[in-house]
């Protein structure tokens, strides 16, 4: 194998490294019956994981959460390639829950979904997954009950391959981002389903400075949605999180100077997509998903809701680094600190300026238009070349053709029969493209090297490389006002019964089209898909979830080799919960077959 | 190292990428990246005939003819139902493994989890105070709902008074709403005027938010005496700041015949225009101070005079608006 690249893998003597854990104890709870910020480790033949509940203060927010052997997130849990794991779980709480590991092939009963893998584990029960390890790389756990993943039952899950892992580091350091809120769950869903724009406080309004003519404002009040509309729940309820702290409590790294570190980057949030940077360090992206890619360098990429990267810094001379993750919204960010001794800290940029929607967001295929709210004003806080602000303002300007008078925003005539119309769609793409070379909202403008799927080569071939024997083509619906998602204008408790059907060893297409203004993080469980993005047949990245971007569409080959049912859902939590989930059942091999 | 096959023998040749499959080797893909070539097809939406796969269910028995619809050089271009190898009905395959009874609690849950959930909501619009020429007055105007994402049951309230007297108006409403569309909302109930001659009304009408953001409520009332009569309402909320929203408002009443009981005269009975300033301290909670004119016409204009009451008045008000 033949890569281009310095020294990763190389330093095989460094291979071995184990996990520094970095200085977990620092800054300890204050109250002993509070859940304990950040995790241990657990790992070899037998784990054990307990299930419980407990008062939480985050940067001196207090709230209740769920923790996992007594943290959040819950424990980092370290499983080898060719191993059969072997996971206690023990549920002392007073509600059902479950333990889903995200991106693992396991066999389906293993897979941790209540109503379509297995039962559920009921209050005060336990359950034992077994299963082989049959990968490796950076994953993730979660509850997969009721809405238990936004209260802190969640956690990383790393597996070190069997043989030599082709990315050596000196340090390998485990980021999870997420999100906390004094808020129950439940609260937030009705917020969200009784509307008011609740969360968004980035609205646009006569004293802003978004760069929108008055001619754009009629329109997009005239479509009665919102070009602010990119998070659904936002920095006004949440504080982000690293490792389960707060931006300012101090999450750091140590590093010395001249060494490899890996971050293994989770993003374990509830609802939150956020543009990752190290300002002074370039990110050299390994993996994703879990899975081995070329290495590829950039200086900031989007993590949406579910995916891992495992990313390469080697930290120079300065005392510290900041790890910026903005919420893609920019109404917050977690941050961590990559620090030469503690307590060692960089200027922390402020927040950018909120991004808009743009006509490539409505599912328009005009061009012109552009993430305009990067651009305006005076943008240079953290020393990053940007566009010049002027440049922001010709775009917009150009905006004089978004008057769309007789366009329909909902031509559902453009839907395939199969798409049940209803109040639950309240717009059609009108011309839906590819756009999986998006680096995602936000970071379209930005003057840096960003990431996006075209740029993700698999490091190893794929295992399967057929052309696919059919298309699926799959419809992201759904209605803002209303807080209605689903897939093909159906909710799945309007389907439940109906799942989408795959033949054993079926190669497919799926062809995502997002005909909504959000991104949405599709994520099918017990597989990996290889998405198409021109990588070539035999290269293609392999994914477990994929960020279909708004008004646009996004396509994967899947070979449905897991018999079983699964569980694939949009990843955004109050998105499944309304009604963005489906059953993938896979047919098992003939001679199993009843 | 990439192996080229000639294309359509390995759609054809079905047996021998089944050989393929266990090997080492990857097949190659067209060399003309793939990606790219399916990436800008159009929208076809043609069910194409099913069981036209011969990839799939290897291990099934060939009674399905072979021939692709499409070279199979390229993935298919156009969505086509799943082969029978896929099966069909509910997706159980949990209950072999842990038991149907054991998983039926388990799977209502998740279907009712997903999607449908019952949720209700309460609203006061305006509660307010009403400085206006003699005594001062107060309203309200609230309403609330329960149900899903289509129907609901949707209760309204409004009225209003002076201090000191019985309300001079006051009505309640039981409506069945039902989702028409993205926007808007079908509803129909009864009405019952609580003040004033004791009416009940048959309700018709429509709710919801309409190009703008304009937040519309029009109905049409039949009372029990055989009065026709309409009501139309709309709201815009102008955000100033984050918090602060200017809100005109206005609303008209109609009538199709006079009502002498009621003082209503025939077409326009009443006009009103408001501008409320509101200041969200939370989305759920925010006092509003205002202005409100109202005019009465034509017919009822000319009971107004008849009675020796004003034709037009003009209120300041103060209130709240809150939801939960």
């Amino acid at each position: 194998m033949e890569l281009d690249r310095r020294g990763i893998l190389g330093g095989l003597a460094l291979a071995g490294t184990a996990f520094a854990v970095p200085r977990w104890a620092q800054g300890a709870s204050l109250h002993d019956s509070a859940i304990r910020p950040g995790f241990d480790e657990v790992g070899g033949a037998v784990i054990d994981l307990t299930i419980g509940r407990g008062p939480s203060i985050v940067q001196g927010r207090r709230g209740h959460a769920t923790a996992v052997n007594g943290t959040v997130p819950g424990p980092l849990v370290r499983l080898r390639e060719g191993q059969t794991a072997t996971l206690n779980i023990r549920n002392t709480l007073d509600a059902e829950t479950s333990i889903h590991w995200h991106g693992l092939l396991v066999p389906f009963q293993m897979d941790g979904v209540p109503g379509v893998s297995f039962p559920g584990i009921p209050a005060g029960g336990h359950f034992t997954a077994t299963f082989p390890v049959r990968q490796a790389g950076t994953y993730w756990w979660h509850s997969h009950s009721g809405l238990q993943e936004q209260t802190g039952h969640y956690g990383p899950l790393v597996i070190d391959p069997a043989g030599t892992d082709p990315v050596a580091a000196d340090r390998d350091y485990v980021l999870l981002l997420s999100e906390f809120t004094p808020m129950h769950p439940h609260t937030i869903f009705e917020k969200l389903k009784k509307g008011e724009h609740y969360f968004n406080y980035q609205v646009p309004t006569w004293t802003d400075r978004y760069p929108l003519t008055g001619a754009q404002r009629r329109m997009w009040a005239r479509m009665r949605m919102m070009p602010t509309d990119i998070s659904d729940v936002t920095g006004s309820t949440y504080t982000y999180l690293a490792n389960g702290r707060g931006p300012l409590e101090g999450m750091e790294y140590l590093f010395q100077p001249g060494e490899r570190i890996r971050l293994r980057i989770i993003n374990g949030s509830a609802m939150t997509f956020f543009n990752l940077r190290i300002p002074g360090l370039p990110m050299t992206v390994v993996a994703a998903d879990g899975q081995n890619v070329r290495p590829v360098e950039v200086d900031e990429f989007q993590i949406g809701v579910a995916e891992t990267y495992d990313v390469i810094v080697e930290p120079g001379q300065s005392p510290a680094y900041s790890i910026v993750a903005e919420a893609m919204d920019r109404s917050g960010m977690a941050l961590a600190t990559l620090a030469s001794h503690p307590g060692a800290r960089a200027t922390v940029p402020p927040l950018r300026d909120p991004p808009l929607l743009t006509m490539a967001d409505m599912g328009m295929n005009h061009g012109g238009m552009n993430h305009g709210g990067m651009n305006h004003g005076a943008m240079d806080h953290d020393g990053m070349a940007m566009d010049s602000p002027s440049e922001g303002a010709m775009k917009m300007d150009e905006g004089g053709g978004m008057d769309m008078s007789g366009m329909s925003m909902r031509d559902t005539s453009l839907l395939p029969p199969d798409v049940s119309v209803g109040p639950g769609i309240d717009m059609v793409s009108m011309s839906p493209v590819d756009r999986m070379g998006d680096p995602g909202i936000g970071l379209d403008k930005v003057a840096h090297r960003t990431l996006d799927y075209r740029k993700l080569v698999a490091l190893e071939p794929n295992p399967d490389t057929r052309v696919p024997s059919r298309l699926l083509e799959l419809h992201l619906t759904g209605n803002m006002e209303r807080y209605m998602w689903s897939f093909d204008g159906k909710k799945f408790s309007a389907v439940s019964d109906e799942p989408i059907r795959f033949a054993n060893n079926e190669r497919v297409r799926v062809r995502l089209v997002n005909d909504t203004m959000m991104a949405h993080p599709i994520h099918l469980h017990g597989h990996f898909f290889e998405l198409v993005n021109g990588a070539g047949g035999t290269h293609r990245p392999r994914k477990h979830t994929v960020i279909v971007q708004p008004g646009g569409s996004a396509q994967f080959d899947l070979t449905a080799n897991e018999p079983g049912d699964w569980a694939f859902h949009c990843h955004l939590l109050y998105h499944m919960h309304a009604g963005m989930f489906q059953i993938v059942t896979v047919v098992p091999p003939a001679e199993d077959a009843a | 190292m990439k192996i080229l096959l000639a294309l359509p023998a390995l759609v054809l040749a079905q047996p021998a990428w089944a050989q393929h499959t266990g090997h080492d080797m990857p097949m190659a893909e067209p060399a003309s990246a793939p990606g790219a070539q399916a990436e800008d097809q159009p929208h076809h939406h043609e069910t194409a005939t099913p069981a036209s796969d011969p990839h799939a269910g290897h291990a099934m028995p060939h009674t399905m003819t072979m021939p692709m619809p499409a070279a199979g050089t390229s993935a298919p271009s156009s969505e086509t139902a799943p082969p029978p190898e896929a099966g069909s009905g509910p997706a159980r395959a949990a209950d072999a493994i842990w038991g149907a009874d054991a998983m039926k609690a388990s799977r209502a849950a998740l279907a009712r989890g997903m999607g449908a959930m019952m949720l209700s909501k309460a609203m006061v619009d305006r509660l307010e105070y009403r400085a206006h020429k003699g005594t001062d007055g107060y309203l309200w105007d609230a309403q609330g709902w329960y149900g899903g994402d289509v129907d609901k049951l949707w209760i309204k309230s409004e009225g209003e008074g002076a201090f000191g007297g019985k309300p001079e108006q006051a009505e309640g409403q039981a409506l069945w709403s039902h989702a028409i569309g993205p926007w808007f909302d079908l509803q129909a109930g009864v009405r019952h005027d609580f003040a004033g001659p004791d009416r009940t009304h048959a309700v018709i009408g429509i709710q919801g938010l309409a190009p703008y953001r304009f937040e519309i409520d029009a109905a049409a009332f039949v009372s029990n005496k055989g009065d026709v009569t309409a009501r139309i309402e709309a709201e815009l909320d102008q955000r100033v700041t984050q918090r602060l929203i200017l809100q005109p408002r206005a609303e008209v009443t109609l009538s199709a015949q006079d009502i002498p009981e009621l003082g209503v005269g025939s077409g326009l009975d009443k006009a009103e225009l408001g501008l409320r300033l509101r200041y969200e301290i939370a989305r759920e909670f925010a006092p509003y101070i205002g202005v409100e004119h109202e005019w009465r016409a034509g017919g009822s204009a000319d009971y107004a005079r008849a009675a020796g009451d004003s034709t037009s008045r003009t209120s300041l008000v103060a209130g709240i608006r809150m939801w939960f």
